[in-house]
């Protein structure tokens, strides 16, 4: 009992939990529920991998400081500025674009990460052109296998299933692999009884699978319902971009639904709305903002912020006893 | 090519109706059967249609509408209105009615048969207020235990401010979700185009099935000619990769039957095309009437969970 409560209590932190003051006994009985939250059994082993999240970091040939400009505000930053402050500029508080990667090793408990085990061949359902090529060209350079990289992990010592979208990989676009991979992680959360806990970031579904990559909205979505039916938590972050059939899918379905400053938010990108209705676009528009005050977000959360505000969710959502 | 077909068709018809007025001038009758026979030869020409041409076919104005089907196929119609949270979105048109004297729950994109019905129904592009209609009545059908039936025929879900604003995304993705998991039998007809999410946020059915000159895809061939190549001229050349056509979607198991239509498309001949639906529905509707719901509801959810296992499989072993 007492290895068990020194357990979480290194790893949770006793202050950021709210837990000062209480006795050593309500402790020990609060480490327990932390520890049978996620239950562990071979079957569960056996849908996870270990493996080392990598970045890809790309060195300068002649050793200098790598400069990277925000998006926003122009400014250079040194790369490791920018990536120990998860690429949000120092200078403006632009939210850039981040790896995949980088996000998931920003959220989960350092060596709690195990990859799901999902292999989806390479399929070319409309023999597009040059498409396996531009594919194989952006796993090596991302070192993704395809625009979402999942896994279960802990934040705060809280297991949780973890789905990372990587605008990187083909603006993130939903395909067959995409689509198969998201679905399955919520039958394996559903299964295991785990919360999902998903950041999206999208151009919508990948126009080269054609209608196939269309039909993974539904398949998805049906995914969610099922995994929402049975009492599971999906807790959504919508980052920039995350739209078209992602955001009219699996994005919007979350029981809490978080956004980042600044991102693009919608179903139709704003280039076409201009054209469909003629006229130019308000200031702001389909930002992350302007969803939160038109009612479809919970809460804009600052990058540095997101790891204890999902923590807190879990938390939040812990003892609830999960009915099948 | 079909353009050129079906407009040379449409003059003929058209003189056939003025020679038609006179009576008893044998050269008018001469030249009606001479127009007549033109007609035939050129709807023969139909027979092999290109992907863009059944796209233009899909597009017809001259096609039946929702309406018109619901007319042809049920008795007793009565038409629901409103999503009962803000507005009534005539882009979505359906409502109550009997089928072969079993209550059933209708609906479809509505599009107009000319630019002032058009300018009404928003070309049948629906607003979330449309979406949120259409959950509304399918949530009571499942109340009261009715099977759904819905007609696809829309550009898109519409991009628009307002559409935006009221979260457009957000109702494509309920509808989704809760279709998957209705307990009542489902089955959706293609009709005409049916792009995008906007298409199937009413088509996620255990059973569904399209005309043979309906077009489904991931979006117009427009825009993924526009989105991919940075060009909207080249869309049927799009028309050609999407693989859109009732036949290629059949082989992914994206549709589960095609609904033949006469030569030159459904409005040559709309009663034939309405007798083979009718014909459709009542074997889909006896199929599924053995079903438990709960059985109902895990049929549609595999349906699409499994669509493309075949390709992935056949992927696989290709690798190995």
């Amino acid at each position: 009992m007492y290895a068990c409560f020194f357990y979480s209590y290194r790893r949770i932190g006793v202050r950021e939990m709210g837990l000062l003051g209480k006795t050593k006994a309500e402790l020990a009985k609060y480490a327990t529920v932390l520890k049978h939250s996620g239950k562990e059994t071979s079957e569960f082993t056996d849908d996870f991998e270990p493996v080392v999240i990598k970045e890809r970091t790309e060195k300068q040939e002649d050793g200098s400081v790598q400069m990277i400009t925000c998006t926003s505000c122009k400014a250079e930053i040194p790369s490791g500025i920018m990536k120990k402050n998860l690429c949000v500029c120092p200078e403006c508080g632009a939210h850039n674009k981040i790896s995949a990667a980088r996000r998931m090793r920003s959220m989960v408990d350092p060596g709690t990460f195990r990859k799901l085990k999902c292999k989806v061949p390479f399929v070319n359902p409309l023999d597009y052109p040059d498409y396996e090529e531009k594919i194989l060209k952006l796993q090596e350079k991302t070192g993704l296998e395809e625009g979402v990289l999942i896994g279960v992990g802990e934040i705060y010592g809280q297991k949780a299933m973890i789905a990372v979208m990587g605008s990187e990989f083909l603006m993130g676009s939903m395909g067959i692999a995409v689509g198969e991979k998201v679905t399955h992680a919520f039958e394996v959360a559903d299964k295991n009884r785990l919360p999902v806990v998903m950041f999206t970031a999208s151009g919508g579904a990948r126009m080269q699978e054609g209608i196939l990559s269309l039909m993974q909205m539904a398949k998805t979505s049906a995914a969610v319902q099922r995994f929402s039916e049975h009492g599971g938590l999906y807790i959504v972050c919508l980052t920039h971009p995350t739209t078209g059939g992602v955001s009219a899918s699996f994005a919007t379905l979350g029981d809490i639904t978080l956004a980042e400053p600044g991102a693009l938010i919608g179903f139709a990108g704003p280039r076409v709305i201009e054209q469909t209705i003629g006229q130019k676009l308000p200031e702001g528009f389909q930002s992350a903002e302007y969803l939160e005050s038109h009612g479809f977000v919970d809460q804009i959360v600052p990058r540095s912020e997101m790891r204890k505000v999902v923590g807190q969710l879990l938390k939040l959502h812990e003892r609830k006893r999960w009915s099948l | 090519m079909i353009r050129e077909i079906d407009e040379r068709i449409r003059e003929i018809e058209e003189e056939i109706e003025a020679l038609s007025m006179k009576t008893d001038d044998y050269a008018a009758d001469v030249r009606i059967k001479e127009l007549k026979s033109e007609k035939k030869k050129l709807l023969h020409q139909c027979e092999n249609l290109t992907p863009a041409d059944k796209v233009y076919l899909a597009r017809h104005k001259n096609r039946p509408k929702v309406d018109d089907y619901i007319n042809a196929l049920f008795d007793e119609f009565f038409v629901q209105r409103g999503d009962f949270l803000s507005k009534e979105d005539k882009s979505i048109y359906g409502g109550i009615a009997l089928f072969h004297g079993i209550p059933v729950t209708v609906l479809g994109h509505r599009k107009g048969r000319n630019i002032n019905e058009n300018m009404e129904y928003n070309f049948g592009m629906p607003e979330p207020e449309g979406y949120r209609k259409a959950l509304r009545m399918m949530k009571q059908a499942e109340k009261f235990g009715r099977p759904i039936i819905t007609f696809i025929d829309t550009p898109g879900a519409y991009p628009g401010l307002e559409a935006e604003e009221h979260g457009q995304a957000n109702a494509i993705a309920k509808n989704l979700a809760e279709m998957s998991s209705l307990k009542v039998p489902i089955i959706a007809i293609v009709t005409g185009e049916g792009s995008s999410g906007g298409a199937l946020a009413i088509g996620v059915a255990n059973s569904v099935y399209m005309l043979e000159n309906a077009v489904y895809s991931v979006l117009s061939p427009e825009g993924f000619a526009s989105i991919l190549w940075k060009d909207s001229n080249r869309s049927s050349e799009a028309c050609e990769l999407m693989k859109l056509t009732a036949q290629d979607l059949k082989q992914y198991h994206v549709i589960d039957g095609i609904i033949k239509e006469p030569l030159g498309g459904v409005h040559q001949n709309p009663n034939k095309v309405y007798r083979e639906i009718d014909t459709i529905l009542v074997q889909e509707l006896a199929k599924y009437k053995k079903m438990m719901p709960d059985a109902l509801a895990k049929n549609r959810y595999d349906k699409f969970r499994y669509m493309d296992a075949g390709i992935i499989e056949a992927a696989k072993k290709e690798n190995a």
